[in-house]
């Protein structure tokens, strides 16, 4: 065999890389292909220039035209490159158009005007990462209010998750009382249904409490999320009662019992429901479509689902703003991915 | 650096002084709370505040909704709503055929419930097969796993929008897609304006969108097994093939049947991302039982809250089935 490609296939252990590793290898690079090749093109499209995002088919990188900025002119020249008559090719800058002729002018000696056919030039490119369309698009979008709310939204919703769930959970796992069973199961049943079954209802209620077009109104409803109180329940039924019972000896009384003693031991199971928080409230996209109307209350996703709505067809814009949506999100899986992924596959939840 | 530490102390005492104060008066006030209600009061008092919301944002609409479903009328207010007993269901049933949606009367409701059951199958079974692939492929000895691994989930943090907007970027007709096929030689094709292969898209999104989470659950299935009984079989001259039929597959039964539970409870609720990448569109092409919900209740010009909320109930009775085999399901998987 050849020796190079024998060093290539060598691997510890075993002497030669088996077909099945091949053939793992190659799935699971169509994979990232496949997994991720879709966000990549959004975020490379995104830097597009509304001209290059309608051309088809369309390429890879976004070019953009060289410009000069010439004395004697305001605004910034487009570069092309100029076949003369001659067969000599020039760089020259653009200084208007008439007609299927150019007037150009060369940026070395910029008094001498070239009259040029159009279709003897082509543009000047290079790749360009601009952020021309994410300047823009944030100015209409009003990114900084929905990324406000988003992240009010965000922050709250999960803070109130957690609390209110551990507080029932504390009750549900550590107290024998009268009526445990019945509201474990009420709260367990109700996991399947989904909100999205009882829309029509939930608004009215919404209505009545006065919380349209009120961040509360996407807050609260969705805090006292039944399954946080089954994961921190059954997370809090491992800690032993007997910490508990030396603590009432002491002299604790039963929220400090709660607030000192279990809710440190819990962290592990708060950290996981944290994560699950953050995630779905980040994300909501039906319910605050459905409670908010008005747009200074928009979240992000609302935001971008209105904003695409509008504008329609400058996709430009459009990308660069779901490129910032999702940015943040990224980049806390980015920091956090070993937590999220073994925390959702011990779990089972998403 | 003196000064960073500086500020860093003075952060640090902040927090500190204000998390003992928090737990001291929150410990004073609670503890005077417990004085008069009892030691066996408590436990109302910690459940109380979850029972609350949960009372009124989610089990009082869901009875709210036994309502709606059995009343008539235009009025949002379920006090101006005439009963109108089983009306709303005889409307939803009023076909001569279920089975052709256009001899019903509401026959949105039918072409809903003829697209979702066409979905559910194709999509839950396509996932579960990649998602089962996936995992057993991690599964091995790769290098990078942890980063394919990631890869493979990331998609799933994406928010619906984000899903729909990404891919209708990919396949509109001056698209990336369409690209490749014509400069493969193809003529551009349809994707999201012919029926059918809005359809299909469908599939393929959702099933981008969200099997990293089923691939997940299988990998920590596939590596609850204890990798002693591969040596074990491998010892009494099992080859490759027969260790994963006799160990793996058995063994991992169980995970599949709550991954397949699950992925059936959630396709048959299949909304956020068809609604923000098809509409439901072409026409009632990729139109789902929750959006004709959400359709009736909210968007359309004549709202028929009782109609919707007839649908809702027919709805969660099949996932009420479900949640149960789901449970089932589990409780089998702890054994």
């Amino acid at each position: 065999m050849n020796p190079i490609l024998e060093f290539l296939t060598r691997k510890r252990g075993r002497k030669k890389l088996l077909l099945s590793d091949l053939l793992s290898y190659l799935y699971l690079l169509l994979g990232v292909v496949f997994m991720f090749g879709p966000v990549l093109w959004l975020v490379l499209s995104s830097f597009k220039t509304p001209l290059e995002i309608v051309r088809f088919p369309p390429r890879i990188f976004p070019y953009r035209q060289q410009t000069v900025s010439i004395e004697g002119n305001e605004e910034e020249l487009p570069l092309f490159t100029v076949t003369m008559e001659n067969g000599i090719t020039r760089e020259l800058a653009q200084v208007r158009r008439i007609g299927l002729e150019a007037q150009m002018i060369d940026p070395l000696d910029p008094s001498e005007i070239v009259k040029v056919p159009i279709d003897k030039r082509v543009p000047v490119e290079k790749i360009s990462f601009d952020l021309e369309n994410y300047i823009t698009g944030a100015n209409r979008f009003n990114f900084g209010r929905y990324l406000f709310n988003s992240v009010v939204v965000t922050l709250f919703a999960t803070l109130l998750t957690l609390l209110v769930n551990s507080m029932a959970a504390f009750a549900l796992s550590k107290y024998k009382f009268r009526g445990r069973q019945t509201i474990f199961l009420v709260m367990i049943s109700t996991l399947m249904v989904p909100l999205s079954v009882v829309l029509v209802p939930i608004f009215l209620v919404i209505t009545r409490v006065g919380w349209n077009n009120n961040l509360l109104g996407i807050i609260v409803p969705v805090a006292a999320t039944p399954t946080g109180v089954f994961l921190l329940r059954q997370y809090m039924l491992t800690i032993p009662n007997e910490l508990m019972d030396s603590a009432r000896i002491d002299g604790a009384s039963e929220w400090r019992i709660y607030s000192q003693i279990i809710l440190p031991l819990a962290k592990p199971a708060l950290a996981v429901l944290t994560i699950f928080s953050v995630m779905w409230r980040w994300n909501d996209f039906l319910w605050p479509l459905i409670v908010i109307s008005r747009s200074e209350m928009f979240t992000l996703q609302v935001g971008l689902a209105s904003f695409q709505g509008e504008l329609n067809v400058q996709w430009n814009l459009i990308l660069a703003m779901t490129v910032l949506t999702l940015l943040p999100i990224t980049i806390v899986f980015a920091l956090l991915q070993r937590h999220i992924t073994t925390g959702i596959a011990t779990t089972g939840l998403k | 650096m003196k000064k960073t530490l500086k500020i860093k102390r003075f952060f640090e005492g902040i927090s500190k002084g204000l998390s003992t104060f928090v737990v001291s008066a929150t410990d004073l006030l609670f503890g005077s709370l417990q004085k008069l209600i009892g030691v066996k009061g408590m436990p109302y008092f910690f459940v109380l505040p979850n029972l609350l919301i949960f009372g009124i944002f989610i089990l009082y609409p869901v009875l709210l909704n036994f309502v709606y479903a059995f009343t008539g009328g235009p009025s949002f207010f379920p006090d101006e709503r005439p009963f109108v007993g089983t009306g709303n269901f005889e409307r939803l049933f009023a076909c001569e055929s279920i089975l052709q949606p256009n001899s019903c009367t509401e026959d949105i409701f039918w072409r809903a419930v003829h697209n979702t059951i066409f979905f559910v199958i194709f999509q839950v079974s396509l996932m579960v097969l990649f998602a089962l692939i996936t995992a057993l492929v991690l599964n091995r000895k790769i290098k990078f796993r942890g980063f394919f691994r990631s890869v493979f989930f990331y998609p799933c943090l994406l928010s619906p929008i984000v899903v729909a907007l990404i891919w209708k970027w990919l396949l509109q007709d001056n698209g990336l897609l369409n690209g490749i096929m014509t400069s493969l030689g193809f003529s551009r094709l349809p994707f999201l304006v012919n029926a059918q292969w809005a359809q299909f898209w469908v599939i393929i999104v959702s099933v981008w969108a969200s099997m990293g989470f089923y691939t997940l659950i299988l990998l920590a299935g596939l590596q609850s097994i204890p990798p002693d009984l591969y040596e074990a079989a491998s010892m009494d001259g099992a080859n490759k093939w027969k260790a994963f039929t006799k160990i793996t597959m058995p063994l991992l039964m169980p995970t599949m049947l709550v991954v397949i539970v699950l992925s059936l409870i959630r396709a048959v609720q299949v909304f956020e991302v068809t609604y923000a990448f098809t509409g439901g569109g072409p026409g009632t092409a990729t139109l789902y039982l929750v959006q004709f919900i959400y359709n009736y209740g909210f968007s359309s010009p004549n709202k028929q809250y009782g109609v919707a909320a007839a649908a809702s109930l027919l709805m969660a009775g099949v996932l009420i089935v479900l949640t149960l085999a789901q449970f089932a399901a589990r409780r089998e998987e702890a054994y």
